[in-house]
């Protein structure tokens, strides 16, 4: 299958190693993957600061990088969710609305589509899993502690089938680490306060990384590890699911 | 300036009680978790809930009428109030009609919504609010920061300071159930004396024309049934359809409030006592503005839990006073901009819009979902701030061209440099308690460029 790679524009300028774990685990599964040269980003940030309004050219772009592709896959479940959520098109609407029936976040794409169910990788480490919000109460990539209903982690799941890898327990196990876009300078005190309580919940519980499908939120959370010159790394669940 | 970003640093100073609040309300989360699971329909209970309220917005008019009908045929006398203003003068003029000077008051988010408080206060009213929690900040005078626990953000020490002060009880004592003792002592005497007692109303239902109201304490019947006039003042959304549909809001209520099955009291009120007048005040203030808004109307659905506050990783860490109005957390921060969108323009941005309180709310309000939505009209309305709106459209610019993308990223990763338009000073508030990941020799597009083909 033809599957279009994007890359949201702080994966591409900060974590290129994502992206490049994220092209090697779909072409292993057999994916052909094209990866559009003039992409850029989802116009989250601006649409989530209230400018929604100012990414229409962004929206357009995206719709002429990705229309060809069978299936869109990001290792972002904000960015992807964005898409989904908001891309429009008043040009090629029909385009649009296709796309955001395709795209898909990584760990759901493979557990859905690639119908994953081994992994030969090895990592012999203790490993958090931070659930990021808007993959996992918006995309629904894992279900969510508030609801009366059957628990599921898809990223778990696949994080499960490495070999040595220890999946820890958190105090909670999906509370929001408050990166949040642009709030997380925007409202600093709390978006701080908030990361270092999640960090502290997996230092707590003794992690020797922390993982997510979501770089945006372990890049403020890696920002405070730092801070505190911890040992404890960050890694997109693409670099771990990579160690083979 | 005073808004959320202020009020919430400041409350950050002390990490200590932010620890402390967080985990407090934390707990009434899971209490709630528990009481949750304990119902294996509650998702249905939810979707249940949200529908009635749904059919109730929709039919408001004629409900509102049939409400009416039915209530002046039990005798309880009904008042219409357009806004705030209105409100506070009907029941003012309650008052001095009956020569009253002194009144009791149970909790009512609608009369903090109003200022009544603060209206009477001026007229020379005296009152006393008898729930404990309400009682606690009317002392410290202070607003309540938490619709169902008022004084969340006090600790006992400072509760027992406060007695002290205003109550007598010896210094240091901040045990409480001594404390809660003494309140009651101090309560009783109000009680006891005063002659008219407002009551808030978390149901009326059109069907039957009574209402409902739902206290742990018993204050509000303590005060309704011992004053010769009993006021109850409500905003038109707290209206259902029939008496059979309170069972469904009943079993929500309390689990998602607090984690109790049911408050220990829930009143019915449906007619005035022997020799007793009952009047009802019914609120608009804003409510059918909101009601026509399409993306917003859904709010009106609110049954005043809680729930989302508890929830909310952000209020656990800012306090409900940062929300500057009556009603905080993330269901404040749909509603108030409604009332005064200049004023609350910085709530909808208090979020990470990580939609938790979406999640545990028992009527389904898409609030996350509205939060976003409000972003996008106050922003419209001219409500941002120039610094932030010129740096959008550079980021816009930028994004919307990968060429101009390409060379900026080359040129020193613009990401971050691109968003701190909000501060004055010249520091980019991510380094403040954060360190920026190491900027890689090259990014993907160039190592993809280079690497395949
Ligand atoms: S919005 Fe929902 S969760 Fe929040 S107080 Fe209202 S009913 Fe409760």
């Amino acid at each position: 299958m033809n599957v279009g790679l994007f890359i949201p524009c702080y994966v591409d300028q900060f974590y290129p190693g994502v992206a490049i774990a994220t092209l090697q685990l779909l072409e292993k599964y057999g994916c052909k993957v094209g990866y559009p040269a003039g992409q850029t980003c989802c116009g989250q940030p601006m649409a989530n600061s209230g400018y929604e309004h100012l990414a229409d050219s962004c929206n357009t772009l995206f719709v002429k990088n990705f229309a060809e592709f069978d299936y869109i896959v990001c290792p972002s479940g904000s960015c992807t969710l964005h898409i989904k959520e908001h891309l429009h098109d008043n040009a090629s609407p029909a385009e649009a609305k296709s796309i955001r029936s395709r795209i898909y976040e990584l760990s759901e794409f493979m557990t859905d589509i690639l119908k994953v169910e081994s992994i030969s990788s090895r990592f012999p480490y203790k490993v958090g899993l931070h659930q990021s919000c808007h993959g996992q109460r918006g995309l629904y990539i894992s279900q969510m502690s508030e609801l009366v209903a059957e628990p599921f982690s898809k990223p778990g799941k696949l994080l499960q089938m490495v070999e040595g890898l220890e999946l820890v327990s958190l105090g909670r196990s999906d509370e929001c680490c408050g990166f949040g876009g642009t709030f997380c300078v925007a409202e600093e005190a709390v978006s701080v306060k908030m990361g270092k309580d999640r960090v502290d919940d997996h230092l707590k519980n003794k992690v020797d990384v922390i993982t997510g499908a979501d770089m945006s939120c372990l890049m403020h959370m890696e920002g405070i590890l730092k801070r505190q010159k911890s040992n404890v790394r960050v890694m997109h669940i693409a670099e771990i699911l990579t160690q083979w | 300036m005073v808004n959320h970003v202020s009020l919430s640093e400041t409350f950050n100073k002390d990490e200590e009680r932010v620890n402390w609040h967080d985990e407090t309300l934390w707990w009434i989360r899971q209490k709630r978790d528990k009481a949750a699971w304990q119902i294996p329909e509650w998702e249905e209970l939810r979707e249940m809930a949200s529908q009635i309220k749904m059919n109730t917005l929709s039919n408001l008019h004629d409900y509102l009428l049939q409400f009416e009908k039915n209530a002046l045929a039990n005798g309880i006398v009904v008042h219409w109030a357009a806004d705030a203003d209105e409100h506070n003068k009907i029941v003012y003029d309650i008052l001095t009609k009956n020569k009253v000077e002194r009144i009791v008051k149970s909790k009512s988010m609608l009369t903090e919504e109003c200022h009544l408080n603060h209206f009477l206060a001026e007229k020379g009213i005296d009152v006393i609010d008898t729930d404990l929690g309400e009682r606690i900040v009317q002392l410290a005078d202070e607003a309540p920061s938490h619709i169902v626990l008022p004084c969340i953000h006090k600790k006992k020490e400072e509760i027992g300071e406060l007695f002290h002060r205003f109550l007598g009880t010896p210094e240091g004592n901040a045990d409480p159930q001594f404390l809660t003792a003494a309140a009651r002592i101090h309560l009783r005497e109000k009680f006891m004396t005063r002659r008219v007692a407002i009551t808030g109303v978390n149901f009326a239902i059109a069907e039957t024309g009574e209402f409902v109201i739902c206290t742990n304490e018993g204050n509000a019947d303590m005060g309704a049934h011992l004053s010769d006039i009993h006021i109850a003042c409500m905003g038109i959304e707290k209206l259902i359809p029939q008496r059979t549909h309170l069972s469904v809001f009943l079993r929500l209520l309390a689990r998602s409030a607090t984690g109790q099955p049911v408050t220990t009291y829930s009143s019915h009120f449906s007619k005035p006592l022997a020799g007793q007048e009952l009047h009802i005040v019914l609120v608009d203030n804003g409510r059918t503005r909101q009601l026509g808004r399409p993306d917003f109307r859904n709010s009106l659905k609110c049954i005043r839990c809680g729930a989302c506050m508890n929830t909310c990783p952000v209020y656990r860490r800012s306090g409900g006073h940062s929300y500057h109005n009556a009603i905080s957390g993330p269901i404040g921060a749909i509603l108030a901009p409604n009332l005064d969108m200049k004023e609350y323009a910085d709530l909808p941005f208090a979020s990470t819009l990580c939609g938790s309180c979406s999640n545990v709310c028992p009527v389904k309000i898409d609030i996350h979902q509205q939060l976003y939505k409000w972003r996008q009209v106050l922003t419209k309305e001219g409500h941002s701030p120039a610094a932030k709106t010129a740096a959008m459209k550079v980021m816009a610019g930028t994004l919307s061209r990968p060429g101009l993308y390409r060379f900026a990223g080359k040129a020193g990763r613009w990401f971050m440099r691109n968003i701190p338009w909000l501060t004055n000073n010249r520091l980019n508030p991510w380094y403040k308690q954060r360190e920026m990941p190491a900027p890689p020799k090259e990014s993907f597009g160039e190592w993809f460029k280079k690497m395949r083909k």
